[in-house]
């Protein structure tokens, strides 16, 4: 009465386990044990993940997009954000929010007849954005090229050897804050996007860390935060924005946002103040006497893979 | 509960929904957790797996990606392989939905829910392969529509996040009602079902289609940036869908005691024998171009399948999935493929394997082999992504076993006069 419908080889190994055997409640008694123990089990599994209610704060949680911060949220949101660097790194920070300047449009050009491949640039830009110092993390890749050659498969990124070299020419290659940027495109919940000065930005508290930008961007510029930064305090950069260099969480995407901490305030981008050989120029697209215009105007300039329509405010160009 | 374990309660004539619904439901609990030693010491060897798993995965939440062995230049590895794949097996079973809906194929009619049961457990499956892919797994209500910023239509990542979730639902609630209707002991009604099998037709390929574009559609990547990947997908789906189900038939059949017709699964085998054939035509067509022409496209097709620069990580995994492939395809051709044969199992072990190599490590990683600036840098999966992913397969196959008894127990109690064929 107890199993009318098991088949009979199942009831022939009934006695052999308990459970099978024994009166309906006991039944439900041991299957609520086991079921107990399951979860237990599962709970124990798990345990790592009481990481994120230590980690993250209910209001980092509830955190809404940038772009539908008040003013006042934004300055809860920043002082939160100091106060976790203080807590994290032991480093005293201000977090700013400076907004794109109206009717400017930044663009950034590189001489590759003046560029060496020291490598500066990529110094600067880990200081600067407060990359993890575990790895050489820059948002700057400098590929040592074969003259002869526009072809990047005979390129280099990991050469270590004088520079620069005879037959060689160097050619940094970094965001191109493309104004068709597939990496906007493809992000599933808008946490990347274009601003109005060009740039393109993430927001570090809303990417999901899907990395489908990472596979769309064709220029290798996205970075991922494998791991929570390590920044010794004597050597974050205090002047942060939202935007741009402050200390990145764990899981998150980051890129290159031309300095916009400096240059929405008219310095120059990091990378730019730390080339020796002047190969970098930088300025607003939409100024017919900037530097950046002039170069546009008066050499023979190209973007990387054009053909992919990506609309690189990349500039390439060699003296004359 | 002792009663009704195994045999159905006995329902007035015209059942109240509200009471005989969670009637259901119990039962299905009481079934699901009801069974020999073999069903105990199989799920909980599953358990033990998922649970390794979910440890696993806590972990590389805790501690960030960096246990795995993802980099920013390969920056998809072994879960978004298995999610390809995944979708593919999803989408295969609508290879039984066809015959037996649009060529009223009667015998496959009456196997089909098996189908639509390994859908569901595949899209489960997928749904975790990419909840496990994310950095920040907690900002999953960044998705939700209305509450979060869901970048549609733009995103081809939220198009897919849309038709896995309504493929999900379509075929949770075919599969829901045929079996209600059937442990009522009641004919289901067409207009209840019928018009969602045939949506679930389409929405099968749409699945295959959209996650097809998600690669083919970055300009960026000349490996994936084809034409031919969606169709070439869709083509696989329906060797690798069809194979599992052949294979997942023939252990129900041994371990429930259930008497199948033989047809349905000889439909299957002519399914797979056209659709490896095309695939196989169309792999050729890719390597054609790749190679013929030349130039830096063909750099990815090189590292693939003879190294690039001292580089051969993907190198065996290839051949394998060339050489299983191609083994499949001549077994499958064998007469003995239409019996219920070893060769058959062989055949479609031989394709899934091949398969699962050839839409993971040979089609995800080589997208990023050599990188968008031609760097190389090699990847192969971690132990904790082992882990993770071995632990996503326990949880499907687990939750596969309890719906296949589930559905075993109730075909088995109430064998319906075969009146479902009349719906059309
Ligand atoms: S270079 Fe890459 S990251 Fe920068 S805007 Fe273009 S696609 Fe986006
Ligand atoms: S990693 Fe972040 S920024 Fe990139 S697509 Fe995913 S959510 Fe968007």
């Amino acid at each position: 009465m107890d199993e009318p419908s098991e088949d009979t080889k199942s009831a022939s190994v009934e006695e052999l386990l308990p459970i099978l055997g024994q009166p309906s409640s006991r039944r439900t008694m041991l299957k609520g044990a086991g079921a107990a123990l399951g979860l237990a089990a599962f709970g124990g599994a798990v345990w790592p993940l009481i990481s994120i209610p230590e980690n993250v704060s209910v209001d980092e949680f509830l955190q809404q997009h940038y772009k539908e911060l008040s003013d006042q949220d934004k300055e809860k949101v920043f002082t939160r954000l100091e106060e976790e660097a203080k807590e994290d790194y032991g480093a005293d920070v201000t977090i700013s929010d400076q907004l794109p300047i109206p009717g400017v449009k930044f663009g950034y050009a590189i001489n590759l007849s003046k560029c060496n491949g020291n490598g500066k640039c990529m110094e600067a830009c880990s200081e600067e954005n407060n990359h993890h110092r575990g790895v050489d993390q820059s948002y700057i890749r400098v590929l040592e090229m074969q003259k002869g050659s526009m072809n990047m498969e005979h390129g280099n990124t990991t050469y270590d050897h004088t520079v620069p070299q005879d037959d060689k020419f160097y050619m940094p290659v970094q965001c191109q804050q493309c104004d068709n940027p597939p990496c906007v495109t493809v992000c599933p919940v808008e946490a990347t996007w274009k601003e109005d000065d060009g740039i393109v930005v993430v927001d570090y508290n809303w990417c999901i860390g899907c990395r489908y930008c990472e596979a769309a961007c064709p220029y290798h510029a996205r970075r991922f935060n494998w791991e929570q930064p390590e920044i010794p305090a004597e050597e974050v950069n205090p002047d942060q924005g939202y935007l741009s260099n402050r200390i990145r969480p764990q899981g998150t995407m980051e890129k290159c946002h031309f300095c916009l901490h400096r240059t929405r305030e008219g310095r120059m981008p990091a990378c730019l103040e730390a080339c020796p050989t002047g190969a970098r120029v930088f300025g607003d697209l939409n100024d017919p006497e900037s530097d950046i215009v002039w170069i546009l105007k008066n050499k023979r300039v190209f973007v990387l893979k054009e053909e992919l329509g990506t609309k690189p405010s990349f500039f390439y160009f060699f003296d004359s | 509960m002792s009663q009704d374990a195994a045999q159905l309660p006995l329902l007035p004539h015209r059942p109240r929904h509200v009471q005989s619904y969670p009637r259901f439901l119990w039962w299905a609990l009481s079934e699901s957790t009801n069974g020999s030693v073999a069903f105990y010491t199989w799920m909980v060897a599953l358990t033990a797996v998922f649970l390794v798993g979910a440890n696993a995965w806590a972990v590389q939440v805790a501690d960030g990606m960096i246990v795995t062995n993802m980099t920013d230049h390969v920056s998809w590895g072994l879960y978004i392989a298995n999610f390809t794949f995944m979708v593919g097996l999803a989408a295969g079973g609508v290879m039984m939905v066809i015959p037996a809906y649009l060529y009223h194929d009667k015998k496959m009619h009456d196997v089909v829910i098996l189908g639509e049961l390994v859908a569901i457990a595949a899209i489960v499956m997928c749904l975790m392969f990419v909840v496990a892919d994310l950095g920040r797994p907690e900002r999953f209500w960044h998705m939700i529509p209305g509450i979060g910023r869901f970048n549609w239509p733009m995103s081809m990542l939220t198009w897919d996040v849309l038709v896995l979730n309504g493929y999900l639902v379509i075929n949770l609630h075919i599969c829901g009602y045929l079996l209600y209707t059937r442990f009522l002991g009641r004919k289901p009604k067409a207009k209840w079902y019928v018009p969602f099998v045939m949506l679930s037709i389409f929405w099968a390929i749409s699945i295959h289609t959209v996650t097809a574009f998600l690669y083919c559609g970055l300009g960026g990547r000349p490996f994936w940036n084809s034409a031919l990947l969606a169709p070439r997908f869709l083509a696989s789906a329906f060797v690798s869908g069809p194979a599992f189900i052949i294979l997942a038939m023939r252990v129900v059949r041994i371990v429930m005691n259930l008497n199948f017709p033989i047809e349905p699964a000889n439909t299957l085998i002519r399914i797979i024998r056209v659709a490896m054939c095309v695939n196989l035509l169309m792999l050729g067509s890719e390597l054609f171009t790749l190679f013929y022409s030349g130039g830096g496209h063909a750099a990815t097709g090189q590292y693939l399948l003879f190294g690039l620069h001292g580089h051969y990580g993907l190198v065996p995994w290839m051949w394998t999935s060339i050489v299983l492939n191609i083994a499949a395809a001549i077994l499958f051709f064998m007469p003995a493929a239409l019996e219920r044969s070893s060769v058959r199992i062989a055949a479609c072990v031989f394709c899934i394997v091949g398969i699962w190599i050839e839409k993971g490590m040979g089609l995800i990683i080589p997208g990023f082999i050599p990188s968008t600036l031609h760097e190389i840098v090699e990847y192969s999966p971690s132990l904790i992504e082992w882990k993770v992913t071995i632990g996503i397969w326990a949880f499907g196959l687990l939750i596969l076993t309890l719906m296949f008894k589930i559905t075993g127990a109730v075909y088995r109690n109430s064998p319906v006069d075969d009146s479902e064929s009349d719906f059309a």
